[in-house]
C-alpha cells in the first residue's frame, strides 16, 4: 500500500490551480497522476507516484551521488 | 536513470552486504515498519545475505493487515445494502471478516469496485448520482493525502452522495506501542521510506531519543533496504542513537508541506484500533469539521456483531515481530493466498503472503 512508483513527467497541466495534473510515463504505461503538492516541478522529472499522486521528487544529483559512492565503495559512512 | 535497476545491481548488493558483514560484530535484531520493504527483503533474499547477527523482524506497516476485522465487517455491511457501491484498493477486497469477504460480497450481486486512486472514486460518484458511493480508505500517512484531497474535492463538488469509510493509521504511535511493549526486542528500525516523503523525518526524533534506539529511513530496492540496514548497524555498533536519512533521494527532511497541509486541514488525529496491538491513542485520523459530513459511519451507521477472528490465525503476533510465518501451524496448510484465514496472508505486503510467495522450500509438506 505505501509502495510508490518512480515515473517520468511527460506533460503538465495546470489549468485547474486546485489540481495540477501530469502524464506521468512509468515503463510502457502512461498515467494522469496529481502533481499539485509540488510546486517545482517540470517535464522530465521523476516523481514518485502514489495512489494517482506524486508524494516527492525524485533529486537525481542525490541518487547519482549516492551510486556513484556505492560503485566507487569509498568511505560511504555518510550515507 | 529509472530509479529502479540502478539499485537492483547485484555488484552492489554485494559490495554493501560486505560492508556490513565487516560492521557487525554482535547480534542485532531490526525491524523493517513497512510491508512493501518486507516484499522486498524476501524477493531479493536479503535475510540469506545478512550476516547472522542481523535478524530482521518485519512489522505493522501492512494498512490491509492491520485494519481490525470489525471495521471490514462494517465495509461488508455497507456494501450488501442495496443502494451502494463500495469501492476500495485490490486487496481490501480480499480480505476476510468475520464470515465473508467483499469480493464475495460482489459475487453475490453486491456493487464492489476495485479503484486504483481514490480520486477515481469521486467520477464514479458523479456518474451514478442514484446511488451512495462509499470509499473503503486504508492506509497509512502515504496514502491520507490522497484521500483528503478527494473529499476536498467531493466538498468543491458538492458531491451529496460519496463518503468515505476511514481506517487512516499513523506510524509513529505504532512504534512507540511497539517499543513500550514487554515483549520489545526491537534493536533498531528501518521506518517507512514514502510515509516519510509525506511527513518528513522530525516526527522521529523524539522517538530515537526517547528509546535511545536508531531509525534509519528507508527505501524500497534491494539497495536502499541495506542502506537502511547499514546506517542501522553502524549507529548500533557505535552505541549511539538518532534518526538517519537512507533515502534522500525521494524523502526531504522536511517532507511535503502541502500534502501535510492537506492532511491537517482535512483530518484530525483519534484513537484506531490495530490489529495484533489493542486500541493506540492518537494513531489514525478521521474527518475533520466541516469533512466530517462525508464520514460513511455517520451517514450509514453500519451495525455489526462483535467481530470474530480464526483462532489459529497468529496475525497479531505476525505483526508485532514476535513470530515469523513459518512459525505459525497453519501457514501453507490450511491458510494460503488463495484462502486465507488473516489480512497477513491476503495483502501483497503481508509478511505471510511474501513468505509464502518467497519462500516456499520452507513451507511443511502436508
Amino acid at each position: 500500500m505505501c509502495l510508490a512508483v518512480p515515473g517520468q513527467i511527460i506533460s503538465i497541466d495546470d489549468s485547474n490551480p486546485e489540481m495540477k495534473m501530469a502524464e506521468v510515463r512509468f515503463g510502457a504505461a502512461i498515467r494522469d497522476i496529481s502533481i499539485q503538492w509540488l510546486p517545482d516541478i517540470a517535464v522530465g522529472d521523476y516523481i514518485m507516484a502514489h495512489v494517482g499522486t506524486a508524494l516527492s521528487k525524485v533529486d537525481e544529483e542525490d541518487a547519482r551521488f549516492t551510486l556513484d559512492a556505492l560503485r566507487e565503495m569509498g568511505e560511504i559512512d555518510d550515507l | 536513470m529509472k530509479y529502479i535497476d540502478e539499485y537492483r545491481d547485484k555488484d552492489l548488493v554485494n559490495k554493501l552486504v560486505q560492508k556490513i558483514r565487516k560492521k557487525v560484530s554482535r547480534e542485532w535484531t531490526i525491524m523493517e515498519i513497512c510491508g512493501g520493504q518486507t516484499h522486498s527483503i524476501m524477493k531479493y533474499n536479503l535475510m540469506q545475505l545478512l550476516p547472522s547477527g542481523i535478524s530482521l523482524i518485519h512489522g505493522p506497516g501492512c494498512p490491509v493487515c492491520v485494519t481490525p476485522v470489525n471495521l471490514i465487517d462494517q465495509a461488508i455491511a455497507l456494501a450488501g445494502l442495496p443502494n451502494v457501491i463500495l469501492t476500495s484498493f485490490g486487496d481490501m477486497l480480499r480480505v476476510p471478516g468475520s464470515s465473508t469477504n467483499l469480493l464475495s460480497v460482489k459475487a453475490l450481486g453486491g456493487d464492489v469496485r476495485m479503484v486504483y486512486s481514490p480520486l477515481d472514486v469521486l467520477d464514479v460518484a458523479e456518474a451514478n448520482p442514484g446511488k451512495e458511493v462509499v470509499f473503503f480508505a486504508v492506509g497509512f500517512e502515504t496514502t491520507a493525502p490522497a484521500v483528503a484531497m478527494t473529499v476536498k474535492q467531493a466538498l468543491k463538488r458538492k458531491l451529496k452522495n460519496f463518503s468515505v469509510l476511514i481506517s487512516h493509521v499513523l506510524v509513529p504511535p505504532a512504534i512507540e506501542a511497539l517499543l513500550d511493549s514487554d515483549e520489545s526486542r526491537i534493536d533498531g528500525f528501518l521506518a517507512a521510506g514514502h510515509v516519510c516523503a509525506v511527513m518528513g523525518t522530525h516526527e522521529y526524533i523524539p522517538i530515537a531519543e526517547k528509546y535511545r534506539v536508531p531509525i534509519a529511513v528507508t527505501g524500497f530496492e534491494p539497495l536502499d533496504i541495506l542502506m537502511g540496514i547499514f546506517a542501522c548497524v553502524k549507529m548500533l555498533e557505535q552505541g549511539s542513537h538518532g534518526v538517519v536519512n537512507a533515502y534522500t533521494r525521494s524523502v526531504r527532511e522536511e517532507g511535503n508541506p502541502a500534502a501535510q497541509q492537506l492532511l491537517r486541514e482535512v483530518f484530525e488525529p483519534t484513537p484506531r484500533e490495530w490489529r495484533g496491538i489493542g486500541t493506540i491513542p492518537a494513531s489514525g485520523f478521521h474527518l475533520s469539521g466541516e469533512y466530517s459530513e462525508f464520514d460513511a459511519l455517520n451517514r450509514f451507521h453500519p451495525v455489526v456483531p462483535p467481530a470474530s477472528h480464526p483462532g489459529s490465525c497468529i496475525a497479531g503476533k505476525i505483526l508485532t515481530g514476535q513470530k515469523k510465518p513459518e512459525d505459525c501451524s497453519e501457514f501453507g496448510i490450511r491458510c494460503y493466498p488463495e484462502k486465507p484465514l488473516g489480512a497477513p496472508m491476503v495483502s501483497t505486503e503481508g509478511a505471510c503472503a511474501a513468505y509464502f510467495r518467497y519462500k516456499r522450500t520452507a513451507v511443511r509438506p502436508i
